[in-house]
């Protein structure tokens, strides 16, 4: 399947990303008005060494163990392999948080978790943190 | 010093209702401009460090950042510029020649712009090139004098080298040094993918772009950096750089800090060096010592490559061009006073040397009047800022064209003119790896195909314009020229006439 890639060759630490995944999240026309002195819970997240940077989202893995985890069922795979979250299902027992081997499931302010699902329930059509990366560091792709 | 001279160019505007504080500014400002200040949770600039590059502009994803010109002056004087004065601060500060980068800014007449083109109407039918074939394939070379047959009266193949470019642009030498790997990567597979050439510069050529041989042209210049019998061998034409359009006379200075890795290992000189050019070649003194060198290096690499000598356009380029002409040299480029630098004093840049339009009319003409012209190609930099720039060149007699900042500007640069301080934020004029690898070559190769393929469009709409299918029969026809606003003497030496004539 298609997943969201990161070449941390050329990664340049902007977290753009972030903000385009938080941009995404809210359905907004406008980032400004979007974000403005919100805290952001982006899925994708970069991660910031000395010369060494990159970005990290839901590997979306055949086995997941996120899924596995999951007491409730609200975590599942689409038949395209995508995990999805129902968050009216969730009942913040933050399993899969505790689980997921990448970080890439947190709780949001309401408490139900949040990740990555690839932008199929946004308005972007495409994964924003692609679309809007200046350097194509990340990229979504067969691999 | 205790006093600060100084007044900033340019001011960062932020619109407060549009910043959300992602603090991308901030990370990819390399002049430190921006910074997020915690006790009010909002970010501020510091308009001093500002080069107005126009990364931050670029990169904030609600458009919240303006630069403008900075509204504050001095008394205004039309004798003594604001610019003047800050000039004389600076060098009273520091003791120093004033340094710039990129091409003469100062408000010198551009002719390009005071010359229209022609097209069909009614007698001469024109023609269309998105129906018919429109040929835009140009060589540079020698031509040949006579066709030779042998006995059998089958035609002796006795063309001397030359280049074979699909459309009649090039990319000017730009060191590696001077711009960074990431955009000699670009170039080069740009050039390649265009059936055209790109330029090494005097850096050397490194080891993992002899792949791109084919459609490289190697340069030998005054210090002679990088120059051995691969980097020869590997070409497919050799450069002897005389001078440069931005700085004529003037040699180069790398400094030592900038040679380290894989750039002392090209330029094949000790780290930590300066890599100076000598203002002269140290063994030429005459047009004979050029023509030594040009076959020295024809002798090197067994006469298969054209060799190019590279002047820059000075008073009596004419004179210059008609002995290289005679040299043995296959191509003559001209580089404009226009022409970009990775650094040179200011007061040379912005003083020295012609417009490229003049010194291109006045060589054609004289090589024409000579009957040399034959005998070499002409190529001619120094801003080719437009198709039409490009195509105004060729009919004013030019083979070919150099592109150095119209490429740079299509790889990201903003033209910001910081070069010398190898701060460059779009990863082009810099060393420093954090900042190189900002310029991915995969995004930028794409960009400069793009502005090449674009160019050759307009250039064929412009040829089917006027009737003409080959850009063959554009070359030297200057009767598809008129100037707007010239003097005789101008019309004279660009050898066109004024529109109504």
């Amino acid at each position: 399947m298609k997943r969201v890639y990161v070449n941390e060759k050329w990664c340049l630490g902007c977290h753009l990303c972030e903000y385009n995944c938080a941009f995404a999240q809210t359905g907004e026309p406008d980032m400004a008005r979007a974000l403005k002195d919100k805290t952001i819970h982006p899925n994708i997240r970069v991660e910031d060494g000395d010369d060494v940077h990159f970005a990290v989202n839901c590997r979306h893995c055949d086995e997941a163990l996120c899924v596995k985890s999951c007491i409730t069922g609200a975590l599942s795979k689409t038949a395209d392999g995508v995990v999805t979250i129902d968050q009216d299902k969730c009942v913040h027992c933050f399993t899969c948080v505790l689980t997921c081997p990448y970080g890439c499931i947190l709780p949001t302010e309401d408490g139900a978790v949040t990740k990555c699902e690839l932008c199929l329930k946004t308005t972007k059509g495409k994964p924003a943190c692609v679309a809007g990366c200046p350097n194509n560091a990340i990229v979504f792709e067969e691999r | 010093m205790g006093i600060n001279y100084i007044v900033p160019e340019y001011r960062v505007v932020r619109d407060p209702d549009r910043c959300i504080g992602c603090r991308v500014c901030e990370r990819q400002c390399a002049n430190e401009v921006h910074s997020f200040v915690p006790q009010t949770g909002k970010m501020a600039a510091d308009d001093a460090k500002c080069v107005n590059c126009h990364r931050c502009v670029s990169l904030c994803p609600t458009g919240a950042l303006r630069i403008v010109k900075n509204e504050d002056t001095f008394k205004i004087n039309a004798n003594w510029s604001n610019k003047l004065m800050q000039e004389i601060y600076r060098q009273a500060d520091s003791g120093g020649v004033l340094l710039s980068s990129m091409g003469n800014p100062e408000p010198y007449p551009i002719y390009f712009d005071k010359i229209l083109l022609n097209a069909s109407q009614v007698t001469n039918p024109s023609i269309d090139p998105l129906r018919e074939p429109m040929e835009t394939r140009t060589f540079l070379g020698a031509k040949t004098k006579k066709i030779q047959r042998d006995k059998d009266g089958k035609i002796i193949p006795n063309a001397s080298p030359y280049l074979e470019l699909k459309t009649p642009i090039m990319f000017s030498a730009m060191s590696y040094g001077s711009i960074s790997y990431n955009a000699h990567e670009s170039l080069a597979r740009a050039a390649t993918e265009l059936g055209i050439y790109y330029n090494t510069g005097e850096g050397g050529l490194h080891d993992d772009f002899y792949q791109y041989g084919a459609n490289t042209i190697v340069q030998v210049a005054s210090g002679r950096f990088g120059v051995h019998a691969d980097y020869l061998d590997t070409a497919a034409a050799i450069e002897i750089k005389m001078g440069q359009g931005a700085k004529p006379g003037i040699g180069g200075h790398l400094p030592g800090t900038k040679i380290v890795g894989d750039i002392s290992r090209t330029r094949m000189i000790p780290e930590g060096s300066d890599a100076i050019s000598p203002a002269p070649h140290h063994d030429i003194y005459s047009i004979e010592d050029l023509r030594q060198l040009v076959f020295s290096l024809k002798e090197a690499t067994n006469y298969q490559k054209p060799v190019i000598v590279k002047i820059a356009a000075v008073h009596n380029v004419a004179a210059i061009a008609s002995g290289i002409a005679r040299s043995g040299a296959d191509i003559i480029a001209i580089d404009g006073y226009r022409g970009g630098t990775g650094a040179a004093p200011t007061r040379i840049r912005d003083n020295v040397g012609i417009p490229i339009e003049l010194a291109l009319a006045a060589v054609d003409q004289r090589l024409r009047d000579e009957g040399i012209r034959d005998n070499v190609s002409i190529v001619v930099g120094g801003s080719c800022r437009c198709s039409t720039d490009v195509f105004k060149a060729i009919a004013l007699g030019a083979d070919a064209c150099y592109i150095g900042t119209a490429a740079l500007l299509a790889l990201g640069c903003h033209l910001c003119r910081s070069c010398h301080a190898g701060k460059c934020n779009w990863g082009i004029a810099t060393q420093r790896p954090d900042l190189v690898k900002r310029l991915n070559p995969d995004i930028g190769y794409k960009r400069l195909v793009n502005l090449v393929e674009a160019w050759t469009h307009e250039i064929k709409e412009m040829m089917g314009g006027m009737g003409i299918n080959s850009i063959e029969s554009l070359r030297g026809n200057r009767l598809m020229l008129r100037g707007v606003g010239l003097n005789e003497k101008e019309l004279e030496i660009l050898g066109i006439k004024h529109a109504g004539e």
